[in-house]
Protein backbone atom coordinates (compact mmCIF):
# COMPACT_ATOMS: atom_id res chain seq x y z
CA UNK A 1 0.00 0.00 0.00
CA UNK A 2 1.46 3.38 -0.87
CA UNK A 3 2.57 5.29 2.22
CA UNK A 4 0.84 8.37 0.86
CA UNK A 5 -2.50 6.61 1.15
CA UNK A 6 -1.79 5.53 4.74
CA UNK A 7 -0.66 9.02 5.67
CA UNK A 8 -3.74 10.57 4.15
CA UNK A 9 -5.97 8.06 5.92
CA UNK A 10 -4.44 8.75 9.32
CA UNK A 11 -3.59 12.43 9.11
CA UNK A 12 -5.93 13.75 6.46
CA UNK A 13 -4.30 16.38 4.29
CA UNK A 14 -4.67 17.29 0.66
CA UNK A 15 -7.54 15.59 -1.08
CA UNK A 16 -7.17 14.05 -4.49
CA UNK A 17 -8.42 16.50 -7.10
CA UNK A 18 -11.89 15.60 -8.39
CA UNK A 19 -11.96 14.09 -11.87
CA UNK A 20 -14.79 16.41 -12.83
CA UNK A 21 -15.73 19.71 -11.15
CA UNK A 22 -18.97 19.90 -9.16
CA UNK A 23 -21.93 20.28 -11.42
CA UNK A 24 -23.57 23.70 -11.08
CA UNK A 25 -26.73 25.17 -12.54
CA UNK A 26 -27.17 25.50 -16.28
CA UNK A 27 -26.20 28.88 -17.70
CA UNK A 28 -28.73 30.89 -19.73
CA UNK A 29 -26.62 30.73 -22.83
CA UNK A 30 -23.85 28.63 -24.44
CA UNK A 31 -22.12 28.97 -27.77
CA UNK A 32 -22.42 25.23 -28.38
CA UNK A 33 -24.61 22.60 -26.74
CA UNK A 34 -23.51 19.01 -27.25
CA UNK A 35 -26.21 16.43 -26.62
CA UNK A 36 -24.71 13.18 -25.37
CA UNK A 37 -21.91 12.67 -22.84
CA UNK A 38 -20.34 9.62 -24.39
CA UNK A 39 -16.93 9.35 -26.00
CA UNK A 40 -17.95 11.26 -29.12
CA UNK A 41 -19.61 14.14 -27.25
CA UNK A 42 -16.81 14.59 -24.75
CA UNK A 43 -14.15 14.31 -27.47
CA UNK A 44 -15.94 16.98 -29.49
CA UNK A 45 -16.05 19.25 -26.42
CA UNK A 46 -12.34 18.66 -25.82
CA UNK A 47 -11.31 19.52 -29.39
CA UNK A 48 -13.67 22.54 -29.53
CA UNK A 49 -11.90 23.93 -26.48
CA UNK A 50 -8.37 22.85 -27.34
CA UNK A 51 -8.16 23.41 -31.08
CA UNK A 52 -10.75 26.14 -31.67
CA UNK A 53 -10.79 28.08 -28.40
CA UNK A 54 -14.55 27.57 -28.01
CA UNK A 55 -15.04 26.94 -24.29
CA UNK A 56 -18.56 28.24 -23.66
CA UNK A 57 -19.80 24.72 -24.27
CA UNK A 58 -22.21 22.47 -22.40
CA UNK A 59 -22.32 18.70 -22.72
CA UNK A 60 -25.78 17.46 -21.72
CA UNK A 61 -26.11 13.80 -20.81
CA UNK A 62 -29.39 12.17 -19.83
CA UNK A 63 -27.68 9.38 -17.85
CA UNK A 64 -24.08 9.20 -16.74
CA UNK A 65 -20.85 9.75 -18.68
CA UNK A 66 -19.97 6.93 -21.03
CA UNK A 67 -23.00 4.93 -19.91
CA UNK A 68 -24.39 4.43 -23.40
CA UNK A 69 -22.67 2.71 -26.27
CA UNK A 70 -19.25 4.03 -25.16
CA UNK A 71 -19.37 1.60 -22.25
CA UNK A 72 -21.14 -1.20 -24.11
CA UNK A 73 -18.94 -1.89 -27.13
CA UNK A 74 -16.29 -4.59 -27.41
CA UNK A 75 -13.50 -1.93 -27.56
CA UNK A 76 -11.98 -2.96 -30.90
CA UNK A 77 -10.01 -0.33 -32.81
CA UNK A 78 -9.03 -0.97 -36.44
CA UNK A 79 -8.90 0.77 -39.81
CA UNK A 80 -9.12 -2.12 -42.31
CA UNK A 81 -12.24 -0.80 -44.00
CA UNK A 82 -13.46 -1.33 -47.54
CA UNK A 83 -13.99 2.15 -49.01
CA UNK A 84 -11.19 4.72 -49.43
CA UNK A 85 -13.35 7.23 -47.51
CA UNK A 86 -13.73 4.81 -44.62
CA UNK A 87 -10.08 3.75 -44.54
CA UNK A 88 -8.83 7.36 -44.45
CA UNK A 89 -11.29 8.29 -41.72
CA UNK A 90 -10.80 5.32 -39.41
CA UNK A 91 -7.04 5.32 -39.87
CA UNK A 92 -6.88 8.97 -38.79
CA UNK A 93 -8.76 7.83 -35.69
CA UNK A 94 -6.37 4.97 -35.00
CA UNK A 95 -3.41 7.37 -35.27
CA UNK A 96 -5.03 9.70 -32.73
CA UNK A 97 -5.71 6.75 -30.41
CA UNK A 98 -2.00 5.86 -30.31
CA UNK A 99 -1.05 9.16 -28.66
CA UNK A 100 -4.20 9.58 -26.64
CA UNK A 101 -3.03 8.21 -23.28
CA UNK A 102 -0.29 10.86 -23.33
CA UNK A 103 -2.53 13.65 -24.51
CA UNK A 104 -5.26 12.98 -21.95
CA UNK A 105 -2.86 11.90 -19.17
CA UNK A 106 -4.86 8.77 -18.43
CA UNK A 107 -3.94 5.15 -19.04
CA UNK A 108 -6.27 3.91 -21.78
CA UNK A 109 -4.66 0.45 -21.74
CA UNK A 110 -4.30 0.86 -25.50
CA UNK A 111 -3.07 -2.53 -26.62
CA UNK A 112 -2.09 -3.36 -30.20
CA UNK A 113 -3.13 -6.97 -30.75
CA UNK A 114 -3.40 -7.68 -34.46
CA UNK A 115 -6.77 -8.43 -36.00
CA UNK A 116 -7.82 -11.46 -38.04
CA UNK A 117 -10.97 -11.38 -40.17
CA UNK A 118 -11.54 -14.99 -41.17
CA UNK A 119 -12.78 -16.03 -44.60
CA UNK A 120 -14.73 -19.27 -44.90
CA UNK A 121 -15.60 -19.01 -48.59
CA UNK A 122 -14.13 -17.87 -51.91
CA UNK A 123 -16.46 -14.87 -51.87
CA UNK A 124 -15.26 -13.80 -48.44
CA UNK A 125 -11.63 -14.27 -49.44
CA UNK A 126 -12.21 -12.07 -52.47
CA UNK A 127 -13.55 -9.29 -50.23
CA UNK A 128 -10.47 -9.69 -48.00
CA UNK A 129 -8.16 -9.23 -51.01
CA UNK A 130 -10.14 -6.17 -52.03
CA UNK A 131 -9.88 -4.71 -48.52
CA UNK A 132 -6.16 -5.49 -48.35
CA UNK A 133 -5.53 -3.66 -51.63
CA UNK A 134 -7.57 -0.59 -50.65
CA UNK A 135 -5.91 -0.56 -47.22
CA UNK A 136 -2.37 -0.77 -48.56
CA UNK A 137 -3.10 1.93 -51.12
CA UNK A 138 -3.84 4.21 -48.17
CA UNK A 139 -0.81 3.10 -46.17
CA UNK A 140 -2.73 0.80 -43.81
CA UNK A 141 -1.03 -2.44 -42.85
CA UNK A 142 -3.38 -5.23 -44.04
CA UNK A 143 -2.63 -8.43 -45.86
CA UNK A 144 -4.30 -11.69 -46.78
CA UNK A 145 -2.83 -14.71 -45.01
CA UNK A 146 -3.41 -18.44 -45.23
CA UNK A 147 -5.00 -20.74 -42.65
CA UNK A 148 -1.60 -21.77 -41.26
CA UNK A 149 -0.86 -18.18 -40.17
CA UNK A 150 -4.21 -18.07 -38.38
CA UNK A 151 -3.50 -21.39 -36.65
CA UNK A 152 -0.10 -20.13 -35.48
CA UNK A 153 -1.60 -17.03 -33.85
CA UNK A 154 -4.87 -18.41 -32.51
CA UNK A 155 -4.24 -21.31 -30.13
CA UNK A 156 -7.04 -23.83 -29.96
CA UNK A 157 -8.70 -22.85 -33.21
CA UNK A 158 -10.40 -25.57 -35.26
CA UNK A 159 -9.54 -24.57 -38.83
CA UNK A 160 -12.24 -26.92 -40.11
CA UNK A 161 -14.81 -25.23 -37.84
CA UNK A 162 -16.48 -28.53 -37.08
CA UNK A 163 -16.19 -29.52 -40.74
CA UNK A 164 -18.97 -27.13 -41.72
CA UNK A 165 -17.13 -24.00 -42.84
CA UNK A 166 -13.34 -24.44 -42.98
CA UNK A 167 -11.14 -21.35 -42.69
CA UNK A 168 -9.72 -20.62 -46.15
CA UNK A 169 -7.68 -17.59 -45.17
CA UNK A 170 -7.94 -14.30 -43.38
CA UNK A 171 -7.36 -10.59 -43.62
CA UNK A 172 -4.62 -9.76 -41.12
CA UNK A 173 -4.53 -6.20 -39.84
CA UNK A 174 -1.51 -5.73 -37.58
CA UNK A 175 -2.55 -2.36 -36.04
CA UNK A 176 -5.85 -3.78 -34.73
CA UNK A 177 -6.10 -2.86 -31.04
CA UNK A 178 -8.27 -2.77 -27.96
CA UNK A 179 -8.54 -0.01 -25.33
CA UNK A 180 -10.37 0.67 -22.10
CA UNK A 181 -13.50 2.37 -23.39
CA UNK A 182 -14.71 4.11 -20.20
CA UNK A 183 -11.33 5.75 -19.77
CA UNK A 184 -11.62 7.29 -23.24
CA UNK A 185 -14.81 9.08 -22.17
CA UNK A 186 -13.40 10.05 -18.75
CA UNK A 187 -10.13 11.29 -20.22
CA UNK A 188 -11.83 13.46 -22.83
CA UNK A 189 -14.33 14.69 -20.23
CA UNK A 190 -11.63 15.70 -17.75
CA UNK A 191 -9.58 17.43 -20.45
CA UNK A 192 -12.64 19.34 -21.70
CA UNK A 193 -13.74 20.32 -18.19
CA UNK A 194 -10.23 21.59 -17.38
CA UNK A 195 -10.62 24.07 -20.25
CA UNK A 196 -13.95 25.35 -18.99
CA UNK A 197 -16.46 23.10 -20.73
CA UNK A 198 -19.50 22.36 -18.54
CA UNK A 199 -20.62 18.76 -18.25
CA UNK A 200 -24.17 18.21 -17.00
CA UNK A 201 -25.18 14.64 -16.27
CA UNK A 202 -28.76 13.55 -15.65
CA UNK A 203 -29.88 16.39 -17.88
CA UNK A 204 -32.27 15.27 -20.57
CA UNK A 205 -32.93 17.37 -23.66
CA UNK A 206 -36.70 17.55 -24.17
CA UNK A 207 -36.88 19.87 -27.17
CA UNK A 208 -34.85 21.97 -29.60
CA UNK A 209 -35.99 25.53 -30.29
CA UNK A 210 -35.65 27.02 -33.76
CA UNK A 211 -36.48 30.35 -35.38
CA UNK A 212 -36.22 31.29 -39.05
CA UNK A 213 -34.65 27.97 -40.06
CA UNK A 214 -31.91 27.97 -37.45
CA UNK A 215 -31.33 26.64 -33.97
CA UNK A 216 -31.83 29.08 -31.08
CA UNK A 217 -31.68 26.84 -28.02
CA UNK A 218 -32.63 23.64 -26.27
CA UNK A 219 -35.16 22.78 -23.56
CA UNK A 220 -34.10 20.36 -20.88
CA UNK A 221 -35.70 18.83 -17.80
CA UNK A 222 -33.57 21.32 -15.82
CA UNK A 223 -34.69 24.40 -17.73
CA UNK A 224 -34.13 26.08 -21.08
CA UNK A 225 -30.85 27.38 -22.48
CA UNK A 226 -30.05 29.47 -25.54
CA UNK A 227 -27.31 28.50 -27.96
CA UNK A 228 -26.01 29.06 -31.49
CA UNK A 229 -25.23 25.46 -32.29
CA UNK A 230 -26.51 22.06 -31.20
CA UNK A 231 -24.47 18.95 -31.86
CA UNK A 232 -26.36 15.68 -31.51
CA UNK A 233 -23.97 12.86 -30.59
CA UNK A 234 -26.37 10.37 -29.09
CA UNK A 235 -26.00 7.21 -31.25
CA UNK A 236 -28.96 4.99 -30.31
CA UNK A 237 -31.14 7.94 -29.28
CA UNK A 238 -30.57 9.85 -32.53
CA UNK A 239 -34.07 9.35 -34.01
CA UNK A 240 -35.61 10.83 -30.85
CA UNK A 241 -33.47 13.97 -31.27
CA UNK A 242 -34.02 14.33 -35.03
CA UNK A 243 -37.76 13.91 -34.43
CA UNK A 244 -37.60 17.07 -32.27
CA UNK A 245 -36.58 19.07 -35.35
CA UNK A 246 -38.68 17.08 -37.87
CA UNK A 247 -35.64 15.83 -39.74
CA UNK A 248 -36.26 12.52 -41.53
CA UNK A 249 -33.25 10.17 -41.45
CA UNK A 250 -32.49 6.64 -42.68
CA UNK A 251 -31.45 5.58 -39.16
CA UNK A 252 -33.02 2.49 -37.60
CA UNK A 253 -32.27 1.26 -34.08
CA UNK A 254 -31.30 -2.37 -33.51
CA UNK A 255 -30.03 -3.83 -30.22
CA UNK A 256 -26.45 -5.11 -30.41
CA UNK A 257 -25.56 -7.61 -27.74
CA UNK A 258 -22.25 -8.70 -26.27
CA UNK A 259 -21.03 -10.90 -23.44
CA UNK A 260 -17.92 -11.95 -21.53
CA UNK A 261 -16.88 -15.32 -20.17
CA UNK A 262 -15.29 -15.96 -16.82
CA UNK A 263 -11.63 -14.93 -16.77
CA UNK A 264 -9.02 -17.47 -17.87
CA UNK A 265 -5.24 -17.39 -18.24
CA UNK A 266 -4.03 -15.23 -21.13
CA UNK A 267 -3.91 -17.32 -24.30
CA UNK A 268 -5.43 -15.20 -27.05
CA UNK A 269 -3.31 -12.24 -28.04
CA UNK A 270 -5.13 -11.31 -31.23
CA UNK A 271 -8.63 -10.23 -32.09
CA UNK A 272 -10.53 -12.82 -34.16
CA UNK A 273 -13.56 -11.99 -36.27
CA UNK A 274 -15.63 -14.26 -38.44
CA UNK A 275 -18.29 -12.64 -40.56
CA UNK A 276 -19.67 -15.98 -41.69
CA UNK A 277 -19.93 -17.36 -38.16
CA UNK A 278 -21.28 -14.02 -36.89
CA UNK A 279 -18.80 -13.90 -34.02
CA UNK A 280 -15.91 -11.76 -32.84
CA UNK A 281 -13.75 -12.50 -29.86
CA UNK A 282 -10.78 -11.02 -28.02
CA UNK A 283 -9.33 -11.56 -24.57
CA UNK A 284 -9.44 -8.64 -22.16
CA UNK A 285 -6.56 -7.70 -19.86
CA UNK A 286 -8.58 -9.30 -17.06
CA UNK A 287 -8.63 -12.59 -18.97
CA UNK A 288 -12.29 -12.63 -19.98
CA UNK A 289 -13.22 -13.50 -23.54
CA UNK A 290 -15.11 -10.48 -24.87
CA UNK A 291 -17.54 -11.62 -27.53
CA UNK A 292 -20.13 -10.15 -29.81
CA UNK A 293 -22.23 -11.14 -32.78
CA UNK A 294 -24.55 -9.51 -35.29
CA UNK A 295 -27.32 -7.11 -34.30
CA UNK A 296 -30.67 -8.48 -33.14
CA UNK A 297 -33.04 -9.71 -35.87
CA UNK A 298 -35.47 -6.81 -35.60
CA UNK A 299 -35.60 -3.13 -34.70
CA UNK A 300 -36.13 -2.25 -31.01
CA UNK A 301 -35.43 0.66 -28.65
CA UNK A 302 -34.17 -1.39 -25.74
CA UNK A 303 -30.98 -2.58 -24.08
CA UNK A 304 -32.45 -5.88 -22.93
CA UNK A 305 -30.40 -9.05 -23.38
CA UNK A 306 -31.74 -12.32 -24.74
CA UNK A 307 -31.00 -15.98 -24.25
CA UNK A 308 -31.23 -16.50 -28.03
CA UNK A 309 -28.14 -14.32 -28.44
CA UNK A 310 -25.93 -16.31 -26.06
CA UNK A 311 -27.27 -19.61 -27.38
CA UNK A 312 -26.55 -18.67 -31.01
CA UNK A 313 -23.15 -17.18 -30.23
CA UNK A 314 -22.03 -20.18 -28.17
CA UNK A 315 -23.17 -22.55 -30.90
CA UNK A 316 -20.92 -20.85 -33.46
CA UNK A 317 -18.02 -20.06 -31.13
CA UNK A 318 -17.68 -23.73 -30.22
CA UNK A 319 -17.23 -24.51 -33.93
CA UNK A 320 -14.36 -22.02 -34.04
CA UNK A 321 -12.72 -22.54 -30.62
CA UNK A 322 -13.98 -25.93 -29.37
CA UNK A 323 -12.38 -25.68 -25.91
CA UNK A 324 -14.53 -22.63 -25.07
CA UNK A 325 -17.38 -25.10 -24.49
CA UNK A 326 -15.99 -25.41 -20.97
CA UNK A 327 -16.20 -21.68 -20.23
CA UNK A 328 -19.14 -20.05 -18.52
CA UNK A 329 -20.65 -16.75 -19.56
CA UNK A 330 -20.22 -14.19 -16.81
CA UNK A 331 -22.20 -11.19 -18.06
CA UNK A 332 -24.17 -10.11 -21.07
CA UNK A 333 -25.52 -6.72 -22.07
CA UNK A 334 -26.76 -4.75 -25.05
CA UNK A 335 -26.54 -1.32 -26.62
CA UNK A 336 -28.81 0.42 -29.11
CA UNK A 337 -27.02 0.71 -32.43
CA UNK A 338 -28.14 3.29 -34.95
CA UNK A 339 -27.77 1.56 -38.30
CA UNK A 340 -27.64 3.29 -41.68
CA UNK A 341 -28.42 1.70 -45.08
CA UNK A 342 -24.78 1.89 -46.26
CA UNK A 343 -23.09 1.09 -42.91
CA UNK A 344 -21.29 4.43 -42.87
CA UNK A 345 -21.96 7.22 -40.35
CA UNK A 346 -23.95 10.42 -40.94
CA UNK A 347 -21.89 13.43 -39.92
CA UNK A 348 -21.76 17.19 -40.15
CA UNK A 349 -24.17 19.93 -41.17
CA UNK A 350 -27.89 19.34 -41.71
CA UNK A 351 -30.62 21.28 -43.55
CA UNK A 352 -31.31 23.06 -40.23
CA UNK A 353 -28.74 25.83 -39.62
CA UNK A 354 -26.80 25.33 -36.42
CA UNK A 355 -27.92 21.73 -36.00
CA UNK A 356 -25.06 19.26 -36.45
CA UNK A 357 -25.40 15.52 -36.52
CA UNK A 358 -22.89 12.85 -35.52
CA UNK A 359 -24.87 9.65 -35.88
CA UNK A 360 -25.31 6.41 -37.73
CA UNK A 361 -22.64 4.76 -35.62
CA UNK A 362 -24.27 1.36 -35.80
CA UNK A 363 -21.75 -1.22 -34.69
CA UNK A 364 -18.60 0.77 -35.57
CA UNK A 365 -18.63 3.88 -33.36
CA UNK A 366 -16.07 3.36 -30.59
CA UNK A 367 -13.02 3.21 -32.85
CA UNK A 368 -14.06 6.52 -34.40
CA UNK A 369 -14.27 8.40 -31.09
CA UNK A 370 -11.16 10.62 -31.43
CA UNK A 371 -11.55 11.50 -35.10
CA UNK A 372 -15.29 12.11 -34.76
CA UNK A 373 -14.66 14.51 -31.93
CA UNK A 374 -11.93 16.30 -33.84
CA UNK A 375 -13.71 16.57 -37.19
CA UNK A 376 -17.06 17.50 -35.67
CA UNK A 377 -15.37 20.22 -33.60
CA UNK A 378 -13.75 21.58 -36.78
CA UNK A 379 -17.11 21.37 -38.56
CA UNK A 380 -18.93 23.29 -35.82
CA UNK A 381 -16.16 25.91 -35.60
CA UNK A 382 -16.13 26.51 -39.37
CA UNK A 383 -19.84 26.00 -40.04
CA UNK A 384 -19.07 23.59 -42.86
CA UNK A 385 -18.08 19.95 -43.10
CA UNK A 386 -14.50 18.93 -42.42
CA UNK A 387 -12.95 17.38 -45.52
CA UNK A 388 -12.60 13.91 -43.90
CA UNK A 389 -16.33 13.66 -43.14
CA UNK A 390 -17.66 15.19 -46.36
CA UNK A 391 -18.35 11.70 -47.82
CA UNK A 392 -20.54 10.98 -44.76
CA UNK A 393 -22.68 14.10 -45.22
CA UNK A 394 -26.36 14.11 -44.27
CA UNK A 395 -27.71 14.65 -47.80
CA UNK A 396 -25.78 11.82 -49.48
CA UNK A 397 -28.92 9.67 -49.46
CA UNK A 398 -30.97 12.28 -51.33
CA UNK A 399 -28.15 12.36 -53.93
CA UNK A 400 -27.79 8.55 -54.03
CA UNK A 401 -24.08 9.00 -53.16
CA UNK A 402 -23.83 6.18 -50.65
CA UNK A 403 -20.58 4.96 -49.04
CA UNK A 404 -20.97 1.17 -49.25
CA UNK A 405 -19.15 -0.04 -46.16
CA UNK A 406 -21.22 -3.15 -45.52
CA UNK A 407 -18.40 -5.54 -46.42
CA UNK A 408 -16.15 -4.26 -43.64
CA UNK A 409 -18.26 -2.51 -41.01
CA UNK A 410 -19.13 -5.45 -38.80
CA UNK A 411 -20.31 -9.03 -38.88
CA UNK A 412 -23.35 -10.80 -40.15
CA UNK A 413 -25.41 -8.23 -41.97
CA UNK B 1 -41.03 -17.11 -25.73
CA UNK B 2 -42.78 -14.42 -27.72
CA UNK B 3 -45.76 -15.68 -29.72
CA UNK B 4 -47.87 -14.07 -32.41
CA UNK B 5 -51.52 -14.92 -32.93
CA UNK B 6 -52.01 -14.75 -36.70
CA UNK B 7 -55.07 -15.42 -38.84
CA UNK B 8 -55.03 -18.73 -40.76
CA UNK B 9 -51.81 -20.06 -39.18
CA UNK B 10 -52.81 -19.58 -35.54
CA UNK B 11 -50.49 -18.84 -32.63
CA UNK B 12 -46.84 -19.20 -33.64
CA UNK B 13 -43.50 -18.36 -31.94
CA UNK B 14 -41.74 -15.20 -33.11
CA UNK B 15 -38.62 -17.23 -33.92
CA UNK B 16 -40.47 -18.68 -36.94
CA UNK B 17 -40.76 -15.20 -38.44
CA UNK B 18 -38.28 -13.09 -40.40
CA UNK B 19 -38.38 -9.33 -39.97
CA UNK B 20 -39.28 -7.49 -43.18
CA UNK B 21 -39.02 -3.88 -42.01
CA UNK B 22 -41.37 -0.94 -41.87
CA UNK B 23 -44.42 -0.79 -44.15
CA UNK B 24 -43.87 2.21 -46.42
CA UNK B 25 -46.03 3.04 -49.39
CA UNK B 26 -43.92 3.67 -52.52
CA UNK B 27 -44.32 6.98 -54.33
CA UNK B 28 -46.76 6.64 -57.22
CA UNK B 29 -46.79 7.83 -60.82
CA UNK B 30 -43.89 9.94 -62.02
CA UNK B 31 -42.41 10.64 -58.60
CA UNK B 32 -39.73 13.22 -57.92
CA UNK B 33 -36.26 11.78 -57.34
CA UNK B 34 -36.31 13.15 -53.79
CA UNK B 35 -39.51 11.19 -53.10
CA UNK B 36 -37.84 8.04 -54.40
CA UNK B 37 -34.82 8.61 -52.17
CA UNK B 38 -37.10 9.28 -49.20
CA UNK B 39 -38.92 6.02 -49.85
CA UNK B 40 -35.73 4.02 -50.42
CA UNK B 41 -33.79 5.20 -47.39
CA UNK B 42 -35.70 7.14 -44.73
CA UNK B 43 -37.38 5.27 -41.89
CA UNK B 44 -39.47 5.97 -38.81
CA UNK B 45 -36.53 5.55 -36.46
CA UNK B 46 -38.01 7.04 -33.27
CA UNK B 47 -39.95 4.82 -30.85
CA UNK B 48 -43.51 4.48 -32.08
CA UNK B 49 -46.33 2.07 -32.89
CA UNK B 50 -44.99 0.81 -36.19
CA UNK B 51 -46.56 -1.22 -39.00
CA UNK B 52 -44.04 -3.84 -40.12
CA UNK B 53 -43.75 -6.74 -42.53
CA UNK B 54 -43.11 -10.14 -40.96
CA UNK B 55 -42.52 -13.29 -43.02
CA UNK B 56 -43.58 -16.64 -41.59
CA UNK B 57 -40.93 -19.03 -42.90
CA UNK B 58 -42.70 -22.40 -42.48
CA UNK B 59 -45.79 -21.29 -44.42
CA UNK B 60 -44.19 -18.62 -46.68
CA UNK B 61 -46.87 -16.12 -45.66
CA UNK B 62 -46.36 -12.40 -45.16
CA UNK B 63 -48.13 -10.55 -42.36
CA UNK B 64 -48.35 -6.91 -41.36
CA UNK B 65 -48.09 -6.44 -37.61
CA UNK B 66 -48.47 -3.33 -35.50
CA UNK B 67 -45.67 -3.34 -32.92
CA UNK B 68 -44.57 -0.85 -30.28
CA UNK B 69 -40.84 -0.47 -30.97
CA UNK B 70 -40.18 0.77 -27.42
CA UNK B 71 -41.98 -1.91 -25.39
CA UNK B 72 -41.70 -4.64 -28.06
CA UNK B 73 -45.43 -5.37 -27.64
CA UNK B 74 -47.24 -6.64 -30.73
CA UNK B 75 -50.57 -4.83 -30.66
CA UNK B 76 -52.39 -6.50 -33.55
CA UNK B 77 -52.20 -8.20 -36.93
CA UNK B 78 -53.28 -5.70 -39.58
CA UNK B 79 -55.74 -7.14 -42.14
CA UNK B 80 -54.42 -6.92 -45.73
CA UNK B 81 -57.24 -4.64 -46.87
CA UNK B 82 -55.99 -1.95 -44.47
CA UNK B 83 -52.55 -1.78 -46.11
CA UNK B 84 -53.47 -2.69 -49.70
CA UNK B 85 -53.51 0.06 -52.31
CA UNK B 86 -54.24 0.21 -56.04
CA UNK B 87 -51.22 0.16 -58.34
CA UNK B 88 -51.75 2.61 -61.18
CA UNK B 89 -52.09 0.91 -64.55
CA UNK B 90 -50.23 2.14 -67.59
Amino acid sequence: MPLRLLKQGLLGGEREPRFFPEQGELRDRYDVVIIGGGGHGLACAHYLAKEHGITNVAVLEQGYLGGGNTGRNTTIIRSNYLTPEGVRFYDASLQLFKGLSEELDINLFYSTRGHYTLAHSDEALRTMRWRAEVNRHHGVDSRVVGPEAVAADVPGIDLECGGNHPVMGALYHAPGAVARHDAVAWGYGRAAASRGVEIHQQTRVTGIRTAGGRVTGVNTDRGAVDCDAVVSMVAGSTPRITAMVDLPTPIEIYPLQACVTEPVKPFLDTIVVSGSLHVYVSQSSRGELVMGAAVDPYSLHSTRSSFEFVEGLADRLIDLLPFTARLRVNRQWAGMSDLTPDFAPIMGTTPLDGFYLDAGWGTWGFKATPISGQTMAATVAAGRNHELIEPFRFDRFADFQLVGEKGAASVGH
Amino acid sequence: MKVIDCPVIGTRPLSEFVYGGEVRRPPMDAAELSAVADHAFNRSGAPTLLREWWFHRPTSRWFVLERDTLSDRIERVVPPEEVAYAIPTL
